[in-house]
Parts: structure tokens; sequence; C-alpha cells
């Protein structure tokens, strides 16, 4: 006889368990970042490629998105003669949501992928063993540089997000909705509180943390070539995006209590 | 005297299998071990149980008598320092070229200027006999037998006192191959050090060795200077040296 709850029970202790790891490694890495010694040149190098290179990426998605965004504003304020409201829930919409989650899901593809697909080629040719062997600690090396500098960049990346999105909205809103700019700009910049900046890039800064971790935790345990590499780099992706999401809704409710 | 490097009782589990079922070894300070054994059957597993990149289930790893797998994390980081190893594929950092490869551990462990390792580097890559010309660029533009030489000036570098050896000629023709062995023969004279070396080329272990261990099925089951192997006696060694495959020994494909 099979008890036909028995596979939910396995699957869901994997995941407890695999929440587990997650967790103990999180733990470490960020524990790495704060321990000598620190490796200034592979945290610069480490920078330029999270944050840097990111920026187009960045500015593409932001600029579009606010667009879209006083779009779909105007038209849903139209239905309440609430049109002149465009720039305040652009900018409002911009700085606590959309900027962080944004930036947060395609670093998710750019970064947690790559991320996991070097330290995953490291391990399954044996680098790292090699590291450990040359008395050098991966988590310092590699993983520390990795997380502080995806934690510090991506509020950098997300602030110039926040400009760049309300940018897209000014665009629209003057050239095509009819709005004046000075008036535009001023109801944006009245209407936004610290607290909306603030609750932005603190996402921020989580989901820089979550996204290389999430990569170099899937690198760090792949195992069988270059499947096991693919793999990784899928999980990291899909991890990533999952935990950002949920931390997201997390981080949002804790703030608005 | 005691043995610079012993292994006693080592058992590791790995995927429902008893890898390892109670390995002994121990090699003395200047004597080189060769540990063959057929493929799958824990050569890999055993070096790195010795190296502590893996953590055995039961057992000792003594280096100059105390167990490193009992000990505070510092002090066995500190005890892995003498430690140098050759790995299977050389396990190059691709992201750095070939100098700094081999100086890594001098600019990132031991916090050498980067101008003295360069300068240290290039004198290991001589030793190696690897052109300096090479020192500049990424370990992917090297040949399989130059990648296993950069491999072998970086494992040497800090002057360990145990060197580690994984199938250091396996992919290579035999006259690099030969190359190879010459040079490790002569690495281990010059550093005085202990060598642990694996590898299923029955020429390279009769070149390297001063002592073979056979391994299989988790144990050792027969040890004794490399100029006695072909009078040991043993069955399995006598199948694997002749390289048959009907025997004691079952081809496992
Ligand atoms: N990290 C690991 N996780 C799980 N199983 C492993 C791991 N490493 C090795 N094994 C298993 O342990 C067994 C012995 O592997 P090992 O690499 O030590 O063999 P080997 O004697 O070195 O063989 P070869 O000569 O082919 O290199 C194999 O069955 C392998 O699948
Ligand atoms: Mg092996």
């Amino acid at each position: 006889m099979i008890n036909p709850f028995a596979p939910i029970g396995r699957g869901l202790l994997e995941v407890l368990a695999e929440i587990g790891r997650f967790a103990a490694f999180a733990g470490r890495a960020a524990g790495s970042c704060f321990s000598p010694p620190l490796f200034a040149g592979q945290f610069g190098r480490q920078a330029m490629q999270i944050g840097y290179f990111s920026l187009p990426v960045i500015g593409l998605t932001a600029v579009f998105i606010g667009a879209a965004l006083a779009l779909n504003i105007y038209v849903g304020g139209a239905r309440f003669n609430a049109e002149s409201f465009v720039p305040n829930i652009v900018v409002l919409g911009i700085t606590r949501e959309l900027g962080p989650v944004l930036a947060g899901l395609m670093l998710a593809g750019r970064v947690s992928a790559g991320i996991a697909a070097e330290i995953g080629t490291m391990r399954v040719t044996e680098q790292i063993d090699a590291m450990t062997t040359l008395s050098t600690d991966p988590f310092r090396f590699l993983i520390a540089p990795r997380v502080l500098a995806a934690t510090l960049t991506l509020p950098l990346l997300v602030m110039v997000a926040d400009i760049i999105g309300v940018m897209g909205g000014y665009l629209v809103a003057v050239h095509s909705l009819g709005f004046n700019g000075a008036t535009y700009l001023r109801n944006t910049f009245d209407f936004l509180e610290s607290q909306d900046v603030i609750l932005g890039l603190v996402k921020a800064a989580v989901f820089g943390f979550i996204i290389a971790t999430v990569g170099a935790y899937q690198g760090y345990n792949s195992q069988g070539g270059a499947l096991g590499v693919g793999r990784a780099a899928t999980n990291a992706v899909v991890g990533a995006i999952v935990l950002i999401l949920a931390v997201n809704y997390v981080l949002t409710a804790f703030f608005v209590e | 005297m005691t043995a610079k490097l012993q292994l006693i009782g080592i058992k590791k589990r790995l995927r429902g299998r008893q890898v390892l079922d109670g390995v002994d070894l121990d090699v003395a300070p200047g004597r080189s071990l060769v540990v063959i054994g057929g493929s799958g059957q824990g050569k890999s597993v055993t070096l790195k149980c010795a190296l502590g990149l893996m953590k055995p289930d039961a057992g000792q790893v003594l280096v100059d008598g105390a167990d490193v797998t009992r000990m505070p994390q510092e002090i066995r980081a500190r005890v892995m320092r003498k430690f140098g190893m050759l790995f299977q594929g050389a396990a190059l950092f691709d992201s750095l070229p070939v100098w700094e490869n081999i100086a890594f551990r001098l600019i990132y462990a031991d916090h050498v200027k980067r101008a003295d390792a360069r300068e240290r580097a290039i004198e290991a890559m001589r030793k190696v006999r690897l052109a300096p010309e090479f020192a500049d660029v990424r370990p992917v533009e090297l040949s399989g037998g130059m990648q296993k030489r950069a491999g072998l000036a970086r494992a040497i570098i800090a002057k360990p006192d145990i060197l580690f050896f994984d199938e250091p000629t396996t992919g290579l023709d035999p006259i690099t191959a030969d190359a190879i062995n010459d040079l490790i023969v002569e690495m281990v004279k010059e550093l005085n050090c202990a060598a642990v070396s694996i590898t299923h080329d029955m020429a390279s272990a009769r070149k390297i060795a001063d002592e073979i261990a056979m391994l299989h099925n988790g144990k050792i089951v027969w040890r004794g200077p490399a100029a006695t192997i072909d009078a040991s006696g043993n069955a399995m060694v006598d199948q694997f040296i002749a390289g048959r495959a009907e025997g004691p020994i079952q081809a496992v494909v």
C-alpha cells in the first residue's frame, strides 16, 4: 500500500532542507563580507561588472516603464477626473515599487546567472578546491566581493532608475498628454517623501544581496559538468526572482505598518 | 621516524556508496608514494580527505603526528599551508594570467608584493621549463602539457612539505607525460618533500614511486616498494599492471 501523502511530505522536507542549507550559506557569505582579508581589487572588478555594466539595462527598463506608467495612470485617472495625479502616482510607483523590483528582476537575469555560471564552472573544474589548497578562502575571495558589490551597487542603480523612470513619465506627460513641464516636476517633488525613497533603497540593497547570494549558492554547489553549470544558472535566476518577489511583499508590508 | 602524512582508517560514504572503507596510508619525509587503482575506486576522494577538501566520516589524518580533522579551523589552515597540490585538469584560474595563477598564494595568502611575486613566479616557471613569454597569457591559451607545468609551478612555489598529484599524466602524450614524470621526480628531490600521487598510468607509477599502494573496494589491498611490484604475489595487482579485463577485479563497464 503506497501512502499518497509520502511524496508530498518528502518534497516538503526536501524544500525545508534546501532553505536551511541556503540560509547557512547566506549567513557564511554575509559573515565573510565583514571579516578580513577583504580583497579590494576583486570588489572593484565586481562593482564594475555588476553595477556599471548594468546601467544600460536598468536605464532602458526604467524609461519605458515610467512612460507606460504615465499613460496608464492618465487613462485610469481620467475615469475619476483625476488626471492631474499622474506625476504623484508615477513617482510613488517608481520609487517604492517598480524601480527596485524591476532593477532586481533584470539583475536576477544578468547577474545571478553570471555568478552561478562563473562559480559553477570553477567548482566543476576544481578551481575552488585549488583555491582552498592555495590557502585562500573562496568565500572571501570569490563570494564576498560579489555579494558586497551587488548589495552596494544595486541601491545606486535604483537611484538612477528612479530618476530615469520619472523622466520617462515626464516626457510622455509633457509631450503627448499636454502637461505643463514645470508643474509636473513641482508636483513630483513636492509629493515625494523621503520614506518612499528609503523604502526603495532598502529593497534594492536586500535584492542585491539576494541576487549575488543565490547565484553564488547555486554555483558553489553545482556538480556534474556543463549540464550542472547550466542547471545552476537556471536555478539561480528562478530562485532569485521568486525570492525577490516574496521579500518585496514582506518589506512593503513591514514599511506600510 | 614519524610519518609526514598518515591516514588511519579513513571512511567516506558518498551517495549511499561506501567509497572508502578504512584506508590506511603513510608517507615519510622525502619519500614518494603512488596510489594506483581502477576508475571510481576512490583515489581522488582519498586525496581530498587528506587535503581537507572533504571531511571523512571516520578516521584520522595526521600531519607530523597531529590529527588535522579535529583541529580548529585556523590551526588546520596553518597546517594546510605546507601542502601543494597538482589537480587532474590543472585547475588553473582562467580569469588570471599564468604568472598570477602561479603566484596566487604568494599574493593573496602570503601578501607578497606583486612585483616580487611575479619574479618568483617566473623563477618557478623556469624550474618547470615553461618559457617566461607565457607569463602574461591566459591559461586557456596553453596546451594540456603546459597547463600541467603551470599547475606544478603553482604547487611548488611556496616550497611545500607535502606534494599531492592527482593523475599528473592523464591526457598527455607519452613523451610529454614522461617529461612531467621527470619534473615531478626532480621537484620532489629538490624540495625534499613527501609526495603522494594517484594514477592509473603504470609507467608513471614506476617512474615516480618509491612505494606503491593499490586501492580497491575502499581499502589498500597491497603496498610495497616500487621495485617489487612485479613480484607482488597479489592477483589484483598482477591484473592491474597487466591491464587484463579478466581476473579478480570485475571491469565495471
Ligand atoms: N563530490 C562527490 N559527491 C558525490 N560522490 C562523489 C563525489 N566525488 C566522488 N564521488 C564518488 O566517489 C566515487 C569515487 O570517486 P573518485 O573520483 O575518488 O574515483 P577515482 O578513483 O579518482 O577514479 P578516476 O580514476 O576515474 O579519477 C565515485 O563513485 C564517485 O561517483
Ligand atoms: Mg580521480
